[in-house]
């Protein structure tokens, strides 16, 4: 081996520093997918009966094991102060009332062992989360390590991990009703989910390119067989491959990037890379960008930006609908994640050149989503084309290259992330056993059958059209805010453009849903409460932070990465 | 200038406890809220509870008109200043001054009376709890004295009036209903642009970020020609909305196949959003860049004159014509906007008012032909005057008023506008003037085909004005009647209002003085309008 190549390599003895506080979203994750696999096997044995007792006890174990989680992760257990205020007494009252009130919960809920326990481990990672932001990163700002400079979470990351959890617990929640109806049995579906998760959160805690790449893969791979797991439908069969191929294929550009990017400057570290690109100019670039652009494809792959948007309407329609919303949430998060954390954190000294790339990707996102989503017939393509538009506005944020452009992405993936959810929670309901009344007539006369479901979609849509009021108009307003400040004024008025010809879109399934004929008088089975619940929530937070977006606003201003700030 | 607004706003907030502005946008919201968790059992409680809510509403209104002082009417009264986003500076500000006074009473009033006197075809509770989202929508557009809270519901009356035309129209109320709605929508989405352009470029320059109207307007720190594109966005929003030829085209299929309360309030209140819109945030906002395209708007308005009313001439439907001739009435609002001086824009305030109330009671007219004849078309129609002599009375009444008769409140408004368009563009004015005599045409001649002539098919049979229907009506007629009469109280509220607008147009554009009227044209005429007129 040459000496050169030696000596790139570090030699380290020491092991790098850790913390478990750092890590606790990730082993909540990680050990709850075990734990799932584990507790089902034995699940398996009891008799029947018994079960269903399981779930409910695991309603009072999740809440003691998020108190647990949060007090150890954070500087004092949650509500330690109460027995000091309210007498010891009371407070053992109190917390025998929360867990009662817990167990009845779940209870009411009537969902499956797997999908309570999946949203037991997304809430437990989720107090983690909670736990270290307002233990450690609101106190100190400054990031949290995980592992040496390979892994921690700085708000930013938090955030976005607290999304990605959440949207594990309402999807899980839509799953349940969802794979009984389906006929598909096992706790794979809620494990993969778990993993994919735990991938994400590695992901938007990164702090080097391997490390990123591993979460993205461990992302990719679960979402691909969650795509392909509907067995009994050909649809999803096709678009577990599909995503598989072509997801594989970036993934490999993305590689090549980093390995590219690693060439040029030395280190796979984002920090390191950071701190050489500070020092040196290099002069010739032309490597470097080469990665830079490769990278681009592949984080382009995962958020569904044009061109690299070819298998996202396919993939939509056929994977199963509970995993669309899953994907269009939180593996969008984390892909946008990852893309800020390298382009606008990182490489910011190279915004010149790659400003002007994201510039036609937001572009052509927004125009192709928004026009050919317009001609489409099958619900879920529509909305595949219309997150397709939404990733172009995400990318007019991220174009700005500013604190106020990233604070408004962090905004918009959380209003999207929840109007999405609750789109395609609405359209898992309403497609019905074998998942295949998805086309536009299908939803013809919702409104007589279901009339809150119908009121829930109808304002999902018009929250994703921009209308005031709802999260998704403040979104916009942050995203074309932080443009016209970057003084973007024509990439604003594309996007705002764009965003009429959506509304169009989203006014024909309105159309349909309450205007449409009823083809013959279905009886309407009662939504099951689980799927209710999940909708439900995402209906408030579209609806509460629409007209109140304050406590969002300012949860975004104080999650930029480390390094950015808004004055 | 500055220090003038702040100091009175502030004395203004000291002096009221109750935010009687907030109550009044809030309670429609509310009672939309309450209707949808009321029981199906009985339909008719709907309406009940939707006419109590608009009609505390319409209260509110009515003691904001008593507890405005006249002599203050140049500064926002009655104002409610609360932190919305802080992060963003965006505050929910509202206030009320000359300008939206009687835009406020106008709209307050409207509601309830299309509440009570149109009922709902299926659906009562959707349709009352959506006319009520509607009102809310429409007082928070002339209330709100930050652009992000005015743009909010400046674009959430959209989803109301597209529910009500969509599912409670007529038609290809589909088509209507979203055309309406992509329209518009399309004319605000780029406002959107305009106002963060102007909100963020005035923070680059003065350090604050603040979507408070009156900081921006008196700030005027926007280079001249950035601030002519924003103005533009601006007016292109407002431009569909009004509608101004030639982004009028929604406007006809939409109030044809809208419900009738649809089209009343689509005339009376909607409509005026937009004009409302040009004189509060496009003339205030940006002087100069107002007196720049004033060419333009006013050609354009003078084209919509012409136009709207040879194409209400050549309508074969009752509604079309008056869908048409509100393009028609609108232009003259216009020009007489942007004649800036007192006269033009005394005259295109009140004939927003007066428009509301001729085509408002118009709308309601058509739709008591259409009951009783079902069509609308006027050649099926003829010799309804001799069954329905007191219908075919008030009909006559309301489109004298809307053509213009003196003595009738049409007659002050296009008289007031005219008068200001006169003065700062003579040629505009005297073409738009004969837009005057093609309103006597268009109406006259099909008050004529409706209801003089052979009586048509089975009209001997049809009834005549039901008391109900004359109590729904008496509103319009008394308010036709006394602003015709005497307009005074009204137009001595808004002058001080005006008068300030013109002198912060003057202030802030140089070389730009009010156009007065050449006094040696008017010195016979100019004393008529100041003691008949006013």
């Amino acid at each position: 081996m040459p000496s050169w190549v030696l000596s790139q390599i570090k030699v380290s003895l020491e092991p790098p520093q850790y913390s478990l506080a750092g890590l606790s979203p990730l082993i909540a994750l990680a050990v709850g997918s075990l734990l799932l696999i584990m507790f089902r096997s034995v699940v398996n044995r009891l008799p029947a009966e018994t079960e269903s007792w399981a779930v409910v006890a695991l309603g009072p174990t999740t809440v003691v094991a998020a108190w647990v989680v949060a007090g150890l992760v954070g500087d004092s257990f949650p509500f330690a102060d109460f027995r000091s205020s309210l007498g010891a007494l009371l407070v053992a009252v109190l917390a025998v009332v929360l867990l009662l009130l817990a167990a009845l919960l779940v209870r009411a809920l009537r969902a499956g062992f797997d999908a309570v326990f999946c949203l037991g481990i997304a809430l437990v990672a989720f107090a983690s989360i909670v736990s270290l932001w307002n233990d450690h990163w609101r106190s100190s700002a400054a990031p949290i390590v995980g592992i040496g400079d390979q892994f921690s979470f700085d708000g930013f990351g938090l955030v976005l991990a607290g999304v990605i959890v959440l949207m594990v617990a309402l999807c899980a929640l839509l799953l349940d009703d969802y794979l009984r109806r389906e006929n598909i049995d096992g706790p794979e579906m809620y494990v993969l989910m778990l993993l994919s998760a735990a991938g994400g959160v590695v992901m938007v805690g990164a702090g080097g390119l391997i490390v990123l790449f591993l979460g993205l893969e461990t992302l990719s791979i679960a979402v691909y067989v969650m795509a392909a797991l509907h067995l009994r439908r050909n649809e999803s069969l096709e678009a577990g491959l599909k995503y598989f191929v072509m997801g594989a294929f970036a993934s490999a550009f993305l590689l090549y990037g980093i390995a590219l990017i690693y060439g040029s400057t030395g280190s796979m570290n984002f920090s390191e890379i950071s701190s050489y690109l500070a020092a040196f100019i290099i002069r010739d670039d032309a490597m470097l960008l080469a990665g830079l652009a490769l990278l681009l494809v592949g984080f382009g792959f995962k958020v569904a930006a044009v061109p690299f948007h070819g298998w996202t309407p396919d993939v939509y329609q056929g994977a199963p609908t509970p995993v669309v919303a899953f994907m269009a949430s939180a593996v969008k998060v984390a892909g946008f994640a990852a893309l800020v954390r390298v382009f606008v954190v990182n490489f910011d000294f190279y915004r010149i050149d790659w400003q002007p790339a994201i510039f036609v990707l937001a572009v052509l996102s927004l125009l192709v989503g928004a026009f050919v989503g317009i001609v489409q017939h099958d619900v879920k393509r529509m909305l595949a084309y219309s997150s397709i538009s939404h990733a172009g506005f995400i990318l007019v944020g991220v174009q700005a290259a500013t604190a106020r452009g990233t604070a408004a992405v962090v905004f918009y993936l959380v209003a999207y992330a929840f109007m999405a959810l609750g789109s395609f929670g609405v359209i898992a309901v309403v497609s019905e056993r074998g998942d295949r009344k998805t086309s536009l007539d299908d939803l013809n006369g919702l409104a007589s059958r279901h009339p809150l479901l119908a009121m829930a979609l109808t304002v999902f849509l018009l929250a994703q059209a921009g209308v005031p009021l709802t999260v998704g108009f403040v979104a916009k307003f942050e995203i074309i805010g932080a443009a016209v400040d970057a003084r973007s004024f024509w990439l604003a008025v594309v996007a705002m453009l764009a965003a009429v010809v959506s509304a169009f879109l989203y006014l024909r399934v309105v159309l349909s849903v309450y205007l449409g004929k009823s083809p013959e008088q279905v009886s309407a089975e009662p939504t099951h409460p689980g799927a209710a619940l999940a909708i439900g929530l995402a209906f408030a937070v579209t609806i509460v932070f629409g007209l109140f977006p304050s406590p969002l606003t300012d949860l975004t201003r104080d999650a930029l990465p480390a390094i950015l700030s808004l004055g | 200038m500055w220090s003038l607004f702040t100091t009175s706003s502030l004395a203004a907030t000291t002096s009221t406890t109750f935010p009687v502005l907030t109550a009044i946008v809030v309670t429609p919201a509310i009672g939309a809220v309450v209707l949808l968790f009321l029981p199906n059992g009985r339909p008719d409680h709907f309406k009940q509870v939707a006419f109590l809510f608009s009609g505390v509403v319409a209260a509110l209104s009515i003691w904001v008109v008593t507890a405005f002082q006249t002599e203050a009417a140049a500064q926002f009264q009655l104002r409610d200043h609360h932190t919305w986003i802080e992060s963003l500076g965006v505050a929910w500000s509202l206030g009320v001054d000359g300008i939206s006074l009687w835009l406020v009473v106008l709209t307050g009033l409207i509601f309830p009376l299309t509440i009570i006197g149109v009922n709902a075809q299926h659906g009562p509770k959707a349709y009352y709890a959506w006319l009520l989202t509607l009102e809310a929508g429409c007082m928070g557009v002339f209330l709100a004295l930050d652009l992000f809270a005015f743009f909010t519901f400046f674009e959430i009356v959209l989803v109301p009036m597209y529910f009500l035309i969509g599912k409670w129209g007529h038609g290809r109320r589909a088509y209507a209903a979203t055309k309406f709605f992509i329209f518009t929508m399309f004319g605000s989405a780029l406002m959107l642009v305009g106002i963060l352009s102007l909100a963020f470029l005035n923070h680059a320059e003065t350090g604050v970020l603040t979507f408070d109207l009156l900081e921006l307007a008196n700030s005027q720190k926007i280079a001249t020609n950035t601030a002519r594109w924003i103005f533009l966005s601006f007016i292109l929003a407002f431009a569909v909305k009004v509608p101004l030829f030639p982004f009028h085209t929604w406007l006809p299929d939409a109030h044809t196949n809208a419900p009738t309360a649809g089209s009343v309030i689509l005339a009376a209140v909607m409509l005026k959003l937009g004009t409302y819109g040009i004189l509060r945030f496009g003339i205030f906002l940006f002087p100069e860049a107002a007196v720049w395209f004033t060419p333009v708007l006013v050609t354009l308005g003078t084209i919509g004159i012409i136009y709207g009313a040879v194409a209400a001439t050549m309508q074969r439907d009752l509604k079309r014509l008056v869908a048409y001739s509100s393009v028609a009435h609108l232009g003259f609002i216009v020009i007489g906007a942007f004649a800036l001086n007192t006269e033009g824009l005394e005259g295109s305030i009140l004939q927003m008012v007066n428009h509301g109330l001729s085509t408002g009671a118009l709308f309601l007219l058509v739709a008591m032909v259409y009951e009783r004849s079902n069509t609308r078309i006027i050649a099926e129609l003829g010799g309804l005057q001799k069954p329905a002599p007191i219908l075919a009375g008030v009909f006559l009444l309301v489109a004298l008023s809307s053509l213009g008769l003196p003595g009738l409140n049409g007659f002050v408004g296009e008289f007031l506008t005219l008068l200001g368009a006169f003065a700062a563009h003579r040629w505009w004015a005297v073409v738009a003037a004969s837009g005057v005599i093609l309103a006597a045409l268009y109406l006259l001649w099909a008050y004529q085909r409706v209801f003089h002539g052979p009586v048509a098919g089975d009209n001997a049979q049809v009834s005549d004005l039901k008391l109900r229907e004359g109590l729904l009506l008496a509103p319009f007629v008394v308010g036709i009647i006394v602003l015709g009469i005497y307009p005074k109280p009204v137009i001595d509220r808004m002058e001080p209002a005006v008068d300030a607008l013109v002198a912060h147009v003057e202030a802030h554009v140089d070389g730009f003085t009010e156009p007065t009227a050449d006094v040696t044209v008017f010195a016979g005429g100019d004393a008529e309008p100041s003691d008949g007129g006013r």
